[in-house]
This record gives C-alpha cells, sequence and structure tokens, in this order.
C-alpha cells in the first residue's frame, strides 16, 4: 500500500472555454478509501481518466508511491468494460502478463469470496448486470494494484442489488485493503464506505471540503446512523448543501 | 373394399409424404434442399430449350469427368487457386495492416481517403493492362493487378470496423497496461471478426473473378485462359464444366475452413 498525492495545475478539454478542472490537490493515505462526492458532469470522471493515464492533456502531477508514470491502478468504470468472448476467469487472467500459482490462488479466492466460483466458466452476457459489476471488481483487485480507481461502479443497478455489491465490496476492501478512490454523487453510498469524504466544486472542478467519516466500520449497515451523520454534514457545512 | 384400402394406403403415404416434407425443411436441410431445387430448374429450363448452347447438368458433369481424367481441368484449376492464394494472402495482409491503421489514425485517414477513393474506382480491367503494360507478361505483374484490385476493399471494410470499435474496452485494456500485442490479440481482433470474415468472403468472390480475367488476358495457363478457349469454341458445356468445379472448391473453402472458423470465433455469442 503507497501514498498517492494528486495534483493537476489545469485542465482544459479542446474547445472549452474554462478549465475542466482546476488548482486540485488531493492527498489519499495508504490504505484510506476516499470517496469523491461532487454533481454529475462536474469532471469526476476526467479526473479519474487522468489519474489513469487514459486522458495525459494536463498539467500536474499525479503520484502513486514513487511511481509518476505507469502506476500499478485497479480501475472499476462506470460500466463493467468485460470482454464479452472471453469467459468470466479469462476475463480476471488477461491482465497478467505472466500469471504465477499464486496469482491463480488469489483469482480463485477472489471468485469464491465474490461467490462467482460456479460461474467462471460463464460468458459475461449469461450473467445478471450484480454479477458483471462483482467481475469488474475482481479484474480491478486481482492486480492488487497500488490505487484502485472506482468511477460510480453501482449507478445502473437496481438498489437492492447495488446494497449487495457494496456490501460485498465493503468486505473485501476490509479483507485486503487497498487506496482508493471511489466516484459517487450518491452521499449515503459515499457515507457508507469511505474514511474520508472529498466535496467537489463544480466546473472549474476543485476540492470544496474534506471530511473524515466518523462512523465505525461495523454501523455502516445502519440506515440510521448514515442518515445521522448526514445531518451533521447538514448542519456544520452549510456550504456543502448543493451536494447533500 | 379395394378402393377403401387404397383410399388408406394413398392417405398414409400422403401424411408420410408431408411428415418428410416437414423435416426435410429444417433449417439445416434447406441448403441441400436448395442444392437439389436448382439441380431440378436448371435441367427443366436445358430439356426445354433443347440447345447446344444450353446444355443439361447431366453433360456438364460428364464433361467435367473428362476434364478430371484428363488431367486438364485439375492442372488449370491448381494453378489458378496458387494465384488466388498467393494474392489473396497479400492483399489481407496488406489490407488489414492499412485499414486498421487508417481507422485509428484521424491524421492518416484524411491524408489517404481520397487516395482511397481514386483506386476503389479505377477499374478492375485498366490496372490488369496497366500492370501487363508496364511490368510485362508475367506472373508478378499478375498477382499485382490482382491484389492492387482488392486492397482498397480489405481496407475500406477494416479502416470501418476499426472506427466501431469499442473505446471503453480499449481504455480498460491501456489502463490494465495491456501490450500492444495483448491488445490487438484480446481486444481489437475480436471486434474486427466480423469486418474480417465479411473482407474475406467478398475477397475470395471478388478475387478469383479477377483472376479470371488476368489469366484471360496475359497468361498462358489457369482457368481464364481456358475459359478463353472455350469461348473461341462456343463449348458451353466446358466453360459451365469448369465454373461448377471452381465455385464447388470454394463452397468447399466456406464449408471447412470459414464456417468452422466463425463458429469457433463465435461461440460466445
Amino acid at each position: 500500500m503507497t501514498d498517492v498525492h494528486i495534483h493537476i495545475h489545469e485542465k482544459i478539454h479542446r474547445g472549452a472555454k474554462l478549465p475542466t478542472i482546476e488548482n486540485f490537490a488531493l492527498t489519499l493515505n495508504a490504505g484510506e478509501f476516499v470517496c469523491l462526492v461532487g454533481q454529475s458532469g462536474c469532471g469526476k470522471t476526467t479526473l479519474l481518466n487522468s489519474i489513469a493515464g487514459l486522458d495525459s492533456h494536463f498539467s500536474g502531477e499525479i503520484r502513486v508511491g514513487n511511481q509518476t508514470k505507469n502506476p500499478k491502478i485497479g480501475f472499476v468504470f462506470q460500466q463493467p468494460c468485460l470482454l464479452p468472448w472471453r469467459t468470466v476467469r479469462e476475463n480476471i487472467d488477461v491482465v497478467f502478463t505472466n500469471q504465477n500459482a499464486e496469482q491463480i490462488l488469489y483469482v480463485d479466492n477472489l471468485l469464491d469470496f465474490m461467490q462467482l466460483t460456479a460461474y467462471s466458466n460463464a460468458y459475461p452476457k449469461q450473467l445478471s448486470e450484480g454479477m458483471r459489476r462483482r467481475v469488474s471488481i475482481i479484474r480491478a483487485f486481482a492486480v492488487n494494484p497500488n490505487l484502485l480507481l472506482m468511477d460510480e461502479p453501482f449507478v445502473s443497478l437496481d438498489a437492492p442489488m447495488a446494497r449487495e455489491v457494496r456490501f460485498l465490496l465493503q468486505q473485501l476492501w476490509q479483507q485486503r485493503p487497498h487506496t482508493v478512490l471511489f466516484v459517487t454523487h450518491d452521499l449515503r453510498e459515499a457515507i457508507a464506505l469511505a474514511d474520508k469524504l472529498v466535496f467537489l466544486t463544480s466546473r472549474p472542478m476543485r476540492v470544496l471540503r474534506e471530511v473524515t467519516v466518523s462512523i465505525p466500520r461495523e454501523n455502516r449497515h445502519d440506515i440510521h446512523a448514515i442518515e445521522n451523520f448526514r445531518e451533521f454534514l447538514i448542519q456544520n457545512y452549510p456550504e456543502l448543501q448543493p451536494l447533500l | 373394399m379395394r378402393i377403401v384400402v387404397r383410399g388408406k394406403r394413398w392417405k398414409t403415404f400422403s401424411l408420410r409424404f408431408l411428415r418428410d416434407f416437414e423435416f426435410m425443411t429444417q433449417s439445416k436441410y434447406l441448403p441441400i434442399l436448395s442444392i437439389f431445387a436448382f439441380l431440378i430448374f436448371w435441367f427443366g429450363l436445358a430439356v426445354f430449350l433443347q440447345s447446344r448452347l444450353f446444355p443439361s447438368p447431366k453433360i456438364v458433369a460428364r464433361v467435367l469427368w473428362q476434364q478430371c481424367e484428363s488431367g486438364e481441368l485439375p492442372y488449370h484449376l491448381g494453378v489458378t487457386l496458387l494465384r488466388l492464394v498467393v494474392s489473396f494472402t497479400i492483399s489481407m495482409l496488406l489490407g488489414c495492416g492499412i485499414g486498421i491503421a487508417l481507422g485509428r489514425s484521424e491524421k492518416l485517414n484524411a491524408f489517404f481517403d481520397n487516395w482511397l477513393i481514386i483506386f476503389l474506382n479505377i477499374p478492375a480491367l485498366v490496372t490488369i493492362i496497366l500492370c501487363y503494360v508496364w511490368f510485362g507478361l508475367n506472373e508478378s505483374a499478375a498477382i499485382l493487378a490482382v491484389i492492387l484490385n482488392k486492397v482498397p476493399n480489405v481496407i475500406v471494410t477494416l479502416r470501418e470496423g476499426t472506427r466501431a470499435l469499442d473505446k471503453e474496452l480499449l481504455n480498460m485494456a491501456k489502463c490494465y497496461q495491456f501490450s500492444r500485442m495483448k491488445t490487438l490479440r484480446h481486444v481489437i481482433l475480436p471486434q474486427l471478426h466480423p469486418f474480417l470474415m465479411s473482407a474475406t468472403r467478398s475477397g475470395l468472390a471478388l478475387i478469383w473473378k479477377i483472376i479470371l480475367m488476368v489469366e484471360l488476358l496475359g497468361r498462358s495457363n489457369g482457368m481464364g485462359y481456358q475459359l478463353h478457349l472455350f469461348f473461341q469454341w462456343f463449348d458451353i458445356a466446358s466453360i459451365l464444366a469448369y465454373t461448377v468445379a471452381f465455385v464447388s472448391v470454394i463452397q468447399a473453402l466456406e464449408f471447412w475452413m470459414l464456417k468452422p472458423l466463425d463458429n469457433r470465433a463465435l461461440k460466445w455469442r
């Protein structure tokens, strides 16, 4: 596990007058689960793409541990992004360059944990949407990343399925903690998952406020605890009102 | 009483025929049924016309057998097939490479798009004549003429396929640091499969027609050369016999090679 330092001085999309991201600075401590909360279209996905190296047209520096280039990153996209012509197992194994016995065992354990062992030879189209999300989470964990990026991974799931996958993610992360940057616009989801909430301004995107979530991990499934914390945010941070 | 028995027999026969016909019209037997229907239609037309210029399937089959026995047909068919394999392989490799490059790079595509349109619209006959005039009546000129005719079609097909690639999957490959070869093998080629198969099928159909023209104009062997001779003698049965032989080879290729390849690649569907 490593610390992650993100500093983006400016990111302007081609043809745009205003920068999408400006003077964005954030530090993630090793093993910390950080949720970025911002309105739709504020530039969260652009930020994750910049961190993942999918978009390199910005000024600034992203340091994962000591690495500024090609850090080991796991990415759970908004869509599962699975190869439809590969089985579940192949979709996970494909991220390894030379898979060793230890990695094979690790993937076996992840599949078992996510209750997908029976489906390891199934093709993605044979799975439910929730199962596909679980596969993409396994793939991201399988590479043992220094930074795990998650871009609203439960956004198109219905509420019970989203709750189920979120619960499994929480369990998995507690067993195998990684530094996570999770993007969402759902505050309750963020409170349930995060160690730290980072609220973002709309364009240009900047950090508005960082808040540490004080609810103990074992109480994160308690809806009342989450609602109480939300009330606490409303009362103490009026500037966050549009995001709450 | 006898009439009743006959009636029963007729009824049983009719039911059995209808049941068999229903069995035959199941989709897997339809291709065989259609070939038989075609042969019957051909035979009927030949009987109706009673002309030396429209031989029946039986006469064509006899000529085909004689040509095979004499060794003429296998030799010329072999020569044409060899030319087909060489020109097809080079066309596909070149076309795929250039097509993928143009599909991936907007600048390259903007520069070469006009060239492509020019080459697509040059008549095959012009390319063949120019190749023979510039490079002589030799094998290389013949193969080059076929390649120049086919490559633009492959480029266009593959360029469109590459443009339609799923960007999210490419992002996934980039994010997980796939090598170029790995990206090509696991992400790009499976998506290009339908376009590759389309280019292969249309390529086979187009190339052999161009090869016949190339052989007719400037070679002293191959099917095109033979067809030219038969045309001079008005030997329609031999022309049809050679056509049947070649079409059968292409059909065999489709049945034994392309279809299994398709089935294997599209198993996930």
